[in-house]
């Protein structure tokens, strides 16, 4: 079953078109990863999804539910982890998790639990007094993931949530990552192949605000020629594929 | 319960920055002493303490707006609200998130003010309550200016428009400082066409008992306020569409 139904899904600013009659699926569960060089329309295609922009033409379909004439019902079920860490910095890493279960209006009970839960999961347990101003961009990474999982999201949008971590924080990401694959199902927007190869189910990648191609890795690199994934995706969006 | 939460988080974040607290709290009581002091040695009318205090607790609110400025405008520069916009937060939330958590502070300060005028000599009467309650709606006024500002500028230029530009206007405009009439003509005019000098004269007004003396001066910053508010939420409704 698709969580995601996407049709002809377009957004323009004055003569620029942003995302170009953009059409795709993803099935329920499924850790989808959008590629694209800068100014490919992945963060626009996001940013419509969770409904933060309106778009202006096309529409999507998220468990069923319109982002056009539904958006309070998408945001029900989405969750977004932006590009930027988005925590309170004024705030320790327990008071950034209690704001999101307050937004989301959680009783005190649900309230614990899911803390718990999520602190165990993420690792923060070591940190969960600290002044998020205070952490590592790793661990505001963390806890950014962290945020928007209290919702208990059924669709949680990733937007390059590994920019500019060192490789252990970065390992350690991939590593919360692939334990929410099955449960959630994740769009994954990166700028590094090996992470969207390594984490994937599978992969579109998109250029102009138009998608390329839409497969596997495997099929990617297949179709590219090549079997290194970096290569396929600049032969793709170079337009040297076979 | 969305919206405390909301609130919480920014009463937190207001008053965990130690420059907020110097400057809200802190500076005002520093005018106070250090205009006390020179009253002290060359008795000015216009820095006696029953005509100074009003005037300071209005002034002292000019900081209410750089506060809720400041916090608005670094939220939309980091991708907090971003994230909040994609929450069942409404807009009604994010706007009275924003603007309640400011009004238990001015109201602080005004107590603040007047607890140390009462140290420097300032005679207790119920006044000094009617004074604090007074507040209120100036308080609005500068709040919803905090708002309007955040949701236009990002948080470098509120620091320079809030942060310099309104508090000298405040203090310029105001008969804080000089009597307006000394000034005397166009000066006075303009001065009078600012809702600035007509709280401090309302403020003064209450302090001293000239109830009667309260409306005229009301009414302007009422109308000052519910302007400002109106121009506050479209400006922020607008940049939450934009975002």
């Amino acid at each position: 079953m698709d969580a995601i139904k996407i049709e002809n899904l377009t957004k323009k600013y004055k003569d620029v078109v942003a995302v170009d009659n953009l059409c795709l699926s993803v099935k329920k569960g499924e850790l989808f990863s959008l590629l694209g060089v800068n100014g490919a329309g992945k963060t626009t295609t996001i940013k419509m999804l969770s409904c933060l922009t309106r778009p202006t033409g096309g529409n999507a379909f998220l468990n069923g539910k319109s982002i056009v004439e539904d958006a309070t019902a998408v945001k029900s079920i989405i969750a977004v982890s932006p590009q930027e860490t988005a925590v309170a910095l004024g705030l320790s890493v327990l008071e950034n998790l209690k704001l999101m279960c307050g937004v989301y209006g959680f009783s005190k009970e649900k309230q614990r639990a899911k803390i718990d839960e999520l602190t165990q999961l993420l690792g923060l347990e070591g940190v969960i007094n600290k002044k998020a101003g205070k952490l590592s961009g790793g661990w505001q990474r963390r806890l950014s993931i962290a945020m928007a999982l209290i919702s208990e999201p059924e669709i949680l949008f990733l937007d390059e949530p590994t920019l500019g971590l060192d490789v252990i924080a970065r390992s350690d990401l991939w590593d919360i990552i692939r334990s929410l694959k099955g449960s959630v199902t994740i769009i994954l927007t990166t700028h590094y192949m090996e992470e969207a190869e390594a984490l994937s189910d599978r992969i579109a990648i998109m250029k102009d605000g138009k998608l390329l191609i839409c497969d596997t890795a495997e099929k990617i690199k297949e179709k590219a020629g090549t079997d290194n994934f970096e290569q396929a995706f600049i032969n793709i969006v170079k337009g040297v594929a076979k | 319960m969305r919206m405390l939460s909301f609130m919480n988080r920014n009463t937190k974040e207001i008053l965990r920055d130690p420059l907020n607290l110097a400057f809200g709290l802190g500076f005002p009581v520093v005018l106070i002493l250090l205009l006390s002091a020179i009253q002290a040695n060359i008795p000015v009318e216009m820095f006696e303490i029953e005509h100074l205090t009003p005037g300071i607790t209005i002034f002292g609110l000019s900081f209410m707006t750089l506060f809720s400025a400041t916090i608005i405008a670094k939220d939309r520069g980091s991708s907090l609200l971003q994230r909040l916009y994609t929450t069942p937060l409404t807009s009604t939330d994010f706007i009275l998130g924003y603007a309640l958590p400011i009004i238990p502070i001015s109201v602080g300060q005004c107590i603040v003010c007047y607890i140390s005028a009462l140290i420097l000599g300032l005679e207790f009467t119920v006044n000094i309550v009617y004074a604090v309650l007074f507040i209120l709606p100036v308080s609005v006024f500068y709040i919803a200016l905090g708002l309007l500002c955040g949701s236009i500028f990002n948080d470098k230029q509120v620091g320079g428009i809030c942060g310099a530009l309104l508090t000298n206007l405040s203090a310029w405009l105001s008969g804080i400082w000089f009597d307006l009439k000394l000034v005397g003509g166009a000066f006075e005019k303009i001065a009078n066409m600012f809702p600035f000098v007509h709280a401090v004269e309302m403020e003064r007004a209450v302090l001293s008992g000239n109830f009667a003396d309260i409306l005229p001066h009301l009414w302007w910053v009422l109308g000052y306020a519910v302007v400002l508010v109106g121009l506050a939420i479209y400006f922020f409704l607008r940049q939450m569409k934009r975002q």
